[in-house]
């Protein structure tokens, strides 16, 4: 089988490998980079379980070959925050009760992170909308939809207790 | 005591422990991507294992040929039947009594059953090698209706045991009948049918399913040759039985043989189960010597390994003519697939679904299931469900919908006029439980007040002459459930697992500082257990639930426990934390004692500490106490406090809940939309409300997934039609609504701290709430029962053949 070499920068590192044409991305960043973070659920794009961030863009990472990525700009969840301070998103995350096994997780934050980008400003609507290519088999995406809501308020300067009296109810 | 002492109130809320909304410790890893599920695990030389599954559902396997797969470079072994037959492990015992192949011996059964296990360096060279296995089959006729099982002409599925005329659970009729079970009393019922001024008769079948956890099932598997040991990392819900199977199956003694289930990615029954990549990444670690990892995809998660119901429940119900019920009769077709693998305690081969004379005092009752052997994969697991519990309570609640109908009476009504009245608790159903408590008429009162039921009642009707005069092409269901669970199982006296009795446990060691480790027989599937069992622990024994660490699934350190499926973890382990927790605190007291000088009666127990009765200035706090044990000596006391509990409950518990819902359904189009659902929930003593919460928001969701389109179809000739995430349906956040949840408190007088459990009781009700409102809708215009799962089409048809389309 021949071989190529690809440059990724993932999460601000520069990273050099070497891979079959063939390697799907989230199987090169799982078991040749060893980022778990991005999980495989279904391997067909359906659940989005592992969707990273490729050069400002969502991407499920189970659905592009690693070559197609080469020289690009990657954040996967291991990319946002770090234990000593957890990215926004993370913290509401936590505080709202939006994860339960943790397996959708990395994949549904980093899209998050994504359409916070794309929209600071998500009403509830654009927030169910821009996050239903990830699927969660656990909360039923009440607590997911408050902890996104609650990170844009949180990231736009709203003090916290908007965001308490807000996503009470 | 000195003005800054914190107050005893302050002390208890600084335990975080009973009804605290505590945040989950298990965040702050899963957020991160730092979670360890099993296919994160990369243990060194660790080669990949795939399967060669069968298109046919059923055929002869006439001859495998390997020898193009093992000359692949890289291909490291090929497993068949013949390699695992002088081992004894082409077939393995399954949990329903049966067996099932691991490897297709002779004969495939249904689509997607495993042929042959390839073991490579990479998953590539695995799934390079899967097509490179030649396999000659020879078609045979094909059984996907339970109902022609047993027709003159149908093939015959388990040649095995063909002439075997005693099964597991009796005798058996046919080769593909598996078991008869009854229970209740036939002639009483149906004399009663007889002579009652009303019956209603309806078949009410509730689809093949499947969990479909956001994770599929997995194994790493890795055999240390140099000394003896095994160790099987995989997605199991109860790995201590893992454990004792593989040792039963292999040979290899338990004590050699350490399971360990890391982060589990959701499991909701599907992960209960022992499958044939468990056993063939064991036995291809222990002939290459080297790990091995199998993990399935969705396409083979959906396709083989348990699928959850598929029970057509006959049923007759009769009453007075003002709605007291006087007797229920069902009939149940179960299709069980290839192989009984039904994951229910032995004694149980229809689960609980004797349950199903459900929230209602029903007096007389029979009920009996037929087993039946067709080509579809095996399983019939608990679905985010206590063992059939979610068949029995859809069947009840549909067949209180039909009864209404046929007694032109409003559906709320006629529950409450049934409902088993609280004065009646511990109450004796028909069909040999007995109910815990409860307090059904409060719940039900309170719900429908939440709801405003009776102006929505109005509206309903206003939309329907709106509808009739063409003003409309929508109409609006209200979906109505009331359901009871029974969880927590259970009594060893009468519930087991291949033998097991379904007790579980806890080990607690308090360190010299004042903090705790404890650790359960139980596995967390995303349930918070790290969080919550912390919490009951904490109000037991006066330490902070954050200066407690929890810890399961490592059999290796974990007591022994039957696993966490079928809400048990708290009814039993939660059980077994609070008795283990009493134990430190009946030493602790003595050592408080002792510390205090004073006689052990002569200490109570106060929030966190042991103090003097009658003079509160003099006290002991459990952190104290802790540091006494392990340095000084205490005369008559062991040193160190420690304290195991196995628990072995009394009795089952019974959560109960009412749901209602609105929807408004588009004549034309079919499609729904979920205008308002609220959800009243008693579980008991609630332990962490936050939890609860999210329990039910999550229950409800695959409630509606079942409920309105998710379903395992296969045509005629058993190929399986929706075996992708394409045609397996999962809501997304788009087509959830947002669900109000509320709750009564009605604690179990046995429970020791009074939880009941919560995990599944959405599931169990929101089916047939969902499904109750999609029924509701067309009751104007004559229709009394449509099939599940209702998508836009099956709905679009219903309306037509009821001729709203003009
Ligand atoms: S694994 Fe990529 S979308 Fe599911
Ligand atoms: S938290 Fe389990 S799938 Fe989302």
């Amino acid at each position: 089988m021949t071989t190529t070499t690809i440059n990724l920068n993932v999460n601000g590192k520069s990273v050099e490998t070497t891979i079959e044409p063939r390697e799907l991305l989230i199987h090169v960043l799982r078991d040749r980079l060893d980022i778990t973070g991005p999980h495989i659920g279904c391997e067909t794009s359906h659940c989005g379980a592992c969707t990273v961030d490729i050069d400002g863009r969502s991407v499920k990472a189970c659905t592009l070959f690693a070559v197609q990525a080469q020289g690009s700009e990657i954040t996967t969840i291991e990319g946002l925050g770090d234990p000593d301070k957890l990215h926004v998103l993370q913290e509401q995350f936590k505080e709202h009760h939006g994860l339960q096994c943790g397996f959708c997780t990395p994949g549904m934050i980093t899209r998050a992170h994504r359409l916070l980008q794309e929209n600071p400003n998500p009403s509830e609507e654009d927030v169910r909308f821009g996050i239903a290519g990830n699927l969660c088999r656990c909360t039923g995406y009440q607590n997911i939809v408050k902890a996104v809501l609650a990170a844009a308020r949180e990231i736009n300067g709203a003090t916290d207790k908007d965001a308490t009296r807000e996503t009470a109810a | 005591m000195s003005a800054s002492a914190p107050s005893m109130k302050e002390r208890q809320a600084a335990l975080k422990g009973l009804g605290t909304s505590r945040k989950r410790v298990e965040d702050a890893r899963f957020t991160q991507g730092k979670g360890n599920y099993v296919d994160d695990i990369k243990l060194p030389g660790m080669l990949y294992g795939d399967f060669v599954r069968s298109q046919h559902a059923h055929a002869y396997v006439k001859s495998i040929d390997t020898s193009a797969a093992l000359a692949l470079p890289g291909v490291v072994a090929v497993l068949t039947a013949k390699d695992l037959e002088p081992l004894n492990l082409h077939w393995m015992p399954t949990l329903a009594g049966d067996k099932q192949m691991v490897l297709a011996d002779g004969k495939v059964l249904f689509q997607g059953q495993e042929v042959a296990f390839v073991v490579a360096e990479s998953r590539y060279i695995a799934a390079d090698a899967i097509d490179l296995v030649q396999v000659e089959y020879e078609e045979l006729p094909v059984l996907v209706d339970p109902f022609k099982a047993e027709l003159p002409d149908a093939p015959v599925l388990r040649e095995d045991i063909a002439d075997a005329k005693e099964g597991a659970h009796g005798p058996r009729r046919h080769p593909n009948h598996i078991f008869t079970w009854e229970m209740g009393e036939k002639e009483a019922t149906e004399s009663i049918l007889a002579s009652a001024p009303v019956v209603a008769e309806e078949m009410v079948y509730y689809h093949r399913t499947h969990p479909c956890p956001l994770e599929t099932c997995g194994s790493v598997a890795s055999m240390d040759k140099v000394n003896g040991k095994l160790t099987l990392y995989g997605t199991f819900q109860a790995p201590h039985v893992v454990r004792t199977v593989a040792s039963l199956l292999s040979g290899i003694a338990e004590h050699n043989i350490r399971v360990v289930s890391p982060d589990i990615g959701g499991g909701f029954g599907n992960k209960v189960g022992v499958y044939p990549g468990y056993v063939c990444s064991i036995v291809a670690s222990i002939v290459t010597g080297l790990p091995v990892k199998w993990v399935e995809d969705r396409m083979e998660n959906l396709m083989s390994t348990a699928f959850a119901r598929d029970y057509w429940m006959q049923g007759k119900i009769a009453a007075t003519e003002d709605g007291k019920i006087l007797g229920l009769w069902c009939h149940t077709t179960a299709d069980h697939g290839a192989f009984d693998a039904c994951a229910d305690p032995t004694k149980f081969p229809a689960g609980f679904m004797n349950i199903c004379t459900g929230s209602y005092d029903i007096g007389t009752a029979y009920l009996a299931v037929d087993g039946i052997y067709t080509n579809k994969a095996p399983g019939g697991v608990a679905y985010r469900c206590s063992f059939r519990v979610t068949e029995a309570a859809y069947f009840i609640e549909r067949m209180i919908e039909v009864l209404a109908i046929k007694l032109n009476m409003d559906a709320a009504e006629l529950r409450l006029k049934n409902f088993i009245r609280k004065d009646q608790f511990p109450y004796h159903s028909a069909l040999g439980w007995e109910y815990d408590s409860g307090d059904y008429h409060t719940a039900w009162n309170k719900a429908l007040e939440a709801v405003n039921y009776k102006e929505l009642r109005t509206e309903q009707a206003a939309k329907v002459e709106a509808f009739k005069a063409g003003e409309t092409r929508q109409l609006m269901g209200i979906g109505l459930c009331h359901f009871t669970e029974i969880v927590g199982a259970g009594p060893v006296k009468n519930c087991d697992i291949l033998g097991m009795g379904m007790f579980d446990s806890c080990e607690i060691r308090i360190h010299p500082t004042g903090s705790a480790i404890a650790r359960l027989g139980t596995i967390s599937q995303g349930q918070g257990h790290a969080t919550t069992f912390a919490q009951i622990l904490a109000s037991e024994i006066g330490i902070s639930a954050d200066d407690i660490t929890i810890e399961e699934g490592d059999t290796d350190t974990a007591p022994y426990g039957l696993g966490t499926y079928g809400s048990r973890s708290t009814p039993v382990a939660g059980a077994a934390t609070a008795m283990a927790g009493r134990k430190i605190r009946a030493k602790a007291q003595m050592i408080a004692a002792y510390l205090l000088e004073v006689h052990d009666n002569d200490v109570e127990w106060e929030v966190d500490r042991f103090v003097v009765k009658g003079a509160p200035e003099r006290f002991k706090t459990m952190q104290e106490i802790a540091y006494a044990s392990y340095n000084q000596a205490i005369p008559g006391v062991e040193p160190g406090l420690e304290a195991v509990s196995y628990y072995d409950p009394p009795n089952m518990t019974y959560p109960f809940g009412a749901y209602i819902c609105v929807m408004d359904i588009d004549v034309d189009t079919g499609t729904s939309s979920i205008r308002q659902f609220y959800a009243l929930d008693d579980c008991g003593t609630r332990i962490n409300p936050m939890i609860i919460e999210g329990q039910v928001h999550g229950g409800l969701t695959e409630a509606l997934a079942i409920a309105l389109g998710q379903e395992i179809a296969y045509d005629e000739l058993g190929n399986v039609k929706t075996g992708t995430l394409m045609d397996f349906f999962i809501p997304t956040a788009w087509e959830t609504p947002n669900y109000t949840t509320d709750y009564t408190e009605t604690p179990s007088p046995h429970h020791p701290i009074g939880a009941k459990g919560v995990g599944e009781s959405p599931n169990v009700g929101g089916v047939p709430c969902f499904s109750n409102a999609i029924n509701d809708a067309f009751r104007p215009f004559g229709l009394t029962q449509t099939r599940m799962p209702h998508d836009h089409w099956r709905i679009w048809q219903t309306a037509n053949k009821l001729g709203l389309h003009g």
